[in-house]
């Protein structure tokens, strides 16, 4: 059973999130990342992989190295998936003070 | 220049914040939220009910762009006049659970104000799916509330 990986949950984790911050500067190895971290390597490993998973990193054969990058299309996705939301409260509020303008000439 | 509307959802939490600066005074501001044909234009939604006082209890009926009805409804907790409104909202006969919110009215100045409303959900999965219906829904709904609003004729 393959269970989808949700981006957003990908995310919520504090550890996930260090790591991406991490490469958006520089792509690592493995290796290189786990040593920036006080949890095992495997740990280090899984949150790899589900960062991967949900194409927020790409990976990258360099040699005998595998190196990890930041997908920044990925990253812009996230950015713009509350844009609509935001937009859609933006546009409410836009309306709420046009009328009220208004109303405030008419009084 | 910073935007007019910030909405700000940290990952990993369950609540949203949404502020917003109007060139309005903030009794104004918040007459928008009190009075039902106001409400009704702004939030483009029908008022079925709307008691502005503490277990007061509110309800909109909104049609969608194919027609059907959808019912918002939820009861008030706290009323502070140009203060402060605290109130549940809950989307009827949907699977969504009742959300609690946080609505602050701030004067900035004798002209301008300040909202900002936090609303808390029952867990992260919650909000993060609601935060993505408009994302979800394409931009269909703004795009059908847009031209709503340019085919609407002008004035009073």
């Amino acid at each position: 059973m393959q269970l989808r990986r949700d981006v957003f949950q990908a995310i919520a984790d504090p550890t996930r999130r260090a790591i991406l911050l991490l490469v958006a500067s520089q792509a690592m190895t493995a290796g290189a990342i786990a040593s920036n971290f006080d949890s095992a390597r495997p740990t280090v490993s899984k949150h790899l992989q589900i960062l991967t998973e949900c194409e927020l990193l790409n990976q990258e054969q360099q040699g005998r190295e595998i190196y990890y990058q930041l997908n920044p299309q990925k990253m812009k996705e996230i950015a713009d998936f509350i844009e609509p939301f935001r937009m859609l409260w933006d546009d409410r509020f836009n309306k709420l003070e046009s009328i009220m303008k208004s109303h405030q000439l008419k009084k | 220049m910073e935007r007019k509307t910030q909405v700000h959802a940290e990952a990993g939490k369950q609540e949203i914040l949404i502020t917003r600066t109007f060139e309005l005074p903030v009794e104004l501001l918040f007459k928008a939220y009190i009075e039902p044909e106001i409400v009704e234009q702004w939030m483009n939604t029908k008022v079925l009910k709307l008691e502005n006082k503490r277990q007061g209890g509110y309800q909109f009926e909104t049609t969608d762009p194919m027609g059907n009805k959808h019912l918002f409804s939820g009861v008030v907790h706290e009323l502070v006049p140009n203060h402060k409104i605290t109130r549940t909202f809950e989307m009827e006969n949907t699977p969504f659970p009742v959300q609690l919110e946080f609505l602050e009215f701030e004067a900035l100045t004798e002209q301008t104000s300040k909202l900002q409303m936090q609303m808390v959900f029952k867990s992260v999965t919650v909000r993060d799916q609601l935060l993505k219906m408009p994302f979800a829904q394409g931009i269909n709904m703004a795009h059908n509330r847009l031209e709503k609003i340019f085919t609407e004729p002008n004035g009073n």
